[in-house]
């Protein structure tokens, strides 16, 4: 980006956007100029897909303003938003694996001759594109013959592929693009990034390899919580500035107080050594101590959630030992967790966790069910026990138990999702997440919660990227980077600016 | 490259050795003769077959179309009969009319999200339904227009006599090989048979392709009923019961994939081929009950199914790799 045009192409200003129960945006914002590849940043629930989902038609703003070349638009459909020559190459790779890779490059814009879809020159054209991503591939064969990297830079082609009746593309917005690809791979993309912004393309990149933001980006936005929270020139923000932005530092009411227990010694409930899965966990040595909370601090993929998984089962490792209460253990599924006393309250409740049309009673009682085995019915008046119980314990906001979780707010949710794995009273308990996305005043709450849960001899690992939460409640804070283990904090250390240093590292 | 066209070609063989062992077994077979009786016998299961195909290539189902043929043939028998309309009028109300019953059965589907398989039964009864109601006894037709058709046709050398009926098949099949294979329509379906979220965010207009979809389904069955009312000269209710399965099977032997985005409509015209021989074969044979066309297909069915089962774990275990 040489010089600044003066006006920016896209401009979206206090984008408002709710769900039921989550303000998903607040006031957020972002700018983009032609010729610019500009980084959307924050950790997961941040609200860039959202964001990104409202600037490209799939989901509509509650209010706020959409500038595209200083005209307000509103785009009902993805189409409208295509045609406006806004693109979008998500996540997961959507295309068609049935359709050769020439169709999905053009699907619905075919070239044609007497009315009919010419497919010769469709495959001629595809060729064309596809060279100047220096691919080289049969683009008549199913997209489904090829690697996922070679289908997520059709999609990105796809993105930039002219379109019937619709304008040039001036805006493409890439949702983690380089998620599936290796490191040559990586390169061809920015190469080709590079093209597109000298042809005057505004690029928006969405990912957490916070390299490739530096490698790659003029701009950086960074959002956390739904809001926006600074737009930045990569040239003049170091690492540890952008994930101090997109960690941020609130909840400093929550700092001064005591972590449980502080450190006194007690004896290891699980202890890992030099344990491994896969590409995901390396050699990690892990210690949690009976009745005290441990946090895990990193940034995205760093490997948090990876190792919450391991040690519910849910992944299988591949090297190392693992011992339980003192016993050598192996956990190849979840029951085996649960049977001897491990929980995990997974990170996306929406997906993973609550049964949105269930009740509350029913929610709760889920996991306890599952323990006892399906052929010992809980009776209804032991549900109803339990669900009042914690109802009551949690401060539950709801009339009854009776009410469905999805119409419950998010903090509510959490404590349901919660409730549900205390009640089969586990000896350790994964938290991941626990706080994402729920309001100022649960988060107190759930704060609390953890702080009594030690008290009572529970021992628990906390995943979060609020580091001044971790830092309240937590004896030790295990950091993780690069899915290893790089620093363990406790006593005098454990403090946010020490968490912050470990996670960015050496290139801090 | 190879995998695509697998099931077509395994289906091309089978009717080449069907026409083979019928050749060799019985003299007369091997004739132009029984090549256009075997399309103009089929004329109305291959229009139905051909709408299938539509439906299942987009992923989805219509149970429907055995009970619409009925409709449409007991209604143009009324119209032409007791109600003395002139026959090519009558085509001109029933033919829009199954359309707009089509797009009613696609628009449930798509704005209420519902399984095709559910709504299609809905319409399935309720065509029958319908059907019964406007006349329990068949009824004939006779009018000089039918008589003019059913002399209509092309001589062919070797006892070969292509009916106006026939013709019409084939100039369906050459129009639905156009729209499936050369049009954006044919793409659009493709791609919701691919992954309908992923047609959405790529821009197809999911819901208008949808609608289209079962209102060409019901509007060519509905031709399938017209053609098969000139080949019994009556409408009857009761007819045609279960050619829905027949239409789905031709299609299944014919290499289409019932999970939907990929098959050929040459490969249901010779899943209908193939189904014809068999039972021409049978009828040669005359020792053997006609039962034992059911049994065949039955095995065919079997056999396409666990086909269709490997060549798409293949297909997965490839594309799935890293994702």
């Amino acid at each position: 980006m040489s010089e600044q045009i003066t006006k920016p192409v896209l401009q979206l200003r206090q984008i408002n956007k709710n769900f039921p129960g989550v303000k998903a945006l607040q006031q957020a914002q972002l700018s983009l100029y032609a010729g610019e590849v500009h980084a959307l940043l924050g950790e997961n629930g941040a609200g860039k897909s959202t964001l990104v989902k409202v600037m490209t038609g799939v989901l509509q703003k509650d209010s706020g303003e959409l500038l595209l070349d200083s005209t307000a638009l509103s785009f009902a459909t993805p189409k409208d938003a295509q045609q406006a020559g806004i693109s979008t190459v998500y996540q997961e790779v959507n295309l068609l694996p049935n359709l050769s890779v020439a169709h999905n490059l053009f699907l619905g814009s075919e070239p044609k001759r007497f009315g009919l879809i010419d497919k010769k020159a469709m495959a001629n054209q595809a060729r064309q594109l596809l060279s100047s991503f220096g691919l080289a591939i049969d683009v008549t064969a199913p997209l489904s013959e090829f690697s996922v990297a070679v289908q997520q830079l059709v999609a990105i082609a796809r993105g930039i592929a002219p379109k019937r009746g619709a304008a040039c593309t001036k805006v493409l917005v890439l949702d983690e693009p380089t998620a599936s690809l290796d490191a040559d791979e990586v390169q061809t993309l920015f190469q080709v990034l590079r093209q597109l912004k000298q042809q005057g393309v505004a690029i928006v990149f969405i990912t957490h390899f916070l390299d490739q933001v530096y490698q790659v980006s003029d701009r950086i936005t960074v959002m956390r919580n739904g809001c926006f929270i600074g737009e930045y020139q990569t040239a003049h923000l170091n690492k540890a500035e952008l994930i101090a932005a997109m960690l941020g530092k609130e909840l400093c009411q929550q700092r001064h107080q005591a972590p449980c227990l502080a450190v006194e010694h007690s004896e290891a409930i699980l202890t890992a050594r030099q344990l491994n899965s896969g590409q995901s966990v390396q050699q990690l040595d892990l210690d949690l101590p009976q009745g005290q909370a441990v946090g895990l601090a990193g940034l995205l993929g760093s490997g948090r959630t990876e190792i919450c998984r391991l040690l519910f089962g849910l992944d299988q490792a591949d090297g190392g030992t693992l011992s339980f209460a003192g016993k050598p253990i192996k956990l190849s599924n979840p029951a085996q967790a649960i049977a001897l006393g491990i929980a995990l309250c997974p990170e996306d409740r929406k997906t993973q966790g609550m049964i949105a049309p269930l009740s509350i009673r029913e929610n709760i009682s889920l996991a306890l069910q599952a323990k006892q085995g399906w052929w010992r019915v809980l009776s209804k008046k032991k549900q109803q026990q339990l669900a009042d119980f914690y109802i009551e314990k949690l401060q539950i906001a709801t009339p009854d138990a009776d009410k469905p979780i999805g119409q419950l707010s998010g903090g509510n949710q959490q404590k349901v999702i919660l409730a549900r794995w205390l009640a089969v009273e586990p000896q350790l308990l994964l938290l991941d997440e626990p706080t994402r996305g729920i309001d100022i005043g649960a988060h107190a709450e759930i704060l609390q919660l953890i702080r009594q849960l030690c008290q009572q001899g529970m021992s628990l690992l906390v995943t979060s990227s609020e580091l001044e939460e971790l830092t309240a409640f937590s004896s030790k804070v295990v950091v993780m980077r690069d899915r290893k283990k790089v620093a363990e904090l406790s006593g005098e250390d454990l403090n946010p600016d020490r968490i912050m240093a470990a996670i960015a590292g050496a290139s801090v | 490259m190879s995998r695509t066209y697998l099931p077509l070609w395994i289906t091309f063989a089978l009717v080449l050795l069907m026409f083979g062992a019928g050749a060799s077994q019985f003299d007369g077979f091997a004739s132009l003769r029984v090549v256009t009786n075997l399309i103009s016998d089929n004329a109305f299961l291959l229009v139905t077959a051909l709408g299938m195909t539509l439906v299942i290539l987009s992923g989805g189902i219509d149970l429907s179309v055995g009970s619409v043929i009925a409709l449409s043939g007991v209604a143009a028998a009324l119209l032409i009969g007791p109600y003395q309309w002139h026959p090519l009028l009558a085509f001109a109300l029933i033919l829009p009319c199954a359309a707009l019953f089509g797009a009613g059965m696609g628009a449930l589907i798509q704005y209420y999200q519902l399984q095709p398989f559910i709504v299609t039964l809905a319409g399935m009864f309720l065509a029958r339904g319908v059907a019964t109601l406007l006349s329990e006894e068949s009824v004939a037709i006779e009018h000089p227009f039918y008589d003019a058709v059913a002399e209509f046709g092309l001589e062919l050398p070797d006892g070969g006599w292509l009916g106006a009926t026939s013709l019409l098949t084939i100039a369906l099949v050459l129009l639905m090989l156009v729209l499936t294979h050369y049009s954006r329509f044919g793409s659009y379906v493709y791609a919701l048979g691919g992954n309908s979220q992923s047609a959405q965010l790529m821009g197809v207009p999911v819901a208008r392709t949808t609608i289209l979809l079962y209102a060409s389904s019901s509007m060519l069955a509905a031709m399938a009923g017209i053609i098969f009312s000139f080949y019994t000269y009556s409408g009857y209710a009761l007819s045609a019961v279960g050619v829905e399965l027949d239409a789905i099977a031709a299609v299944v032997i014919g290499g289409t994939l019932l999970t939907g985005g990929s098959g050929f409509i040459i490969g249901t015209v010779l899943g209908v081929l193939l189904m014809g021989l068999i039972q021409t074969y049978i009828n040669f044979d005359g020792s053997l009950s006609s039962w034992w066309s059911k049994i065949v297909i039955g095995g065919l069915l079997f056999f396409f199914i666990a086909l269709q089962k490997l060549l798409s774990k293949q297909w997965q275990s490839k594309a799935g790799g890293k994702a």
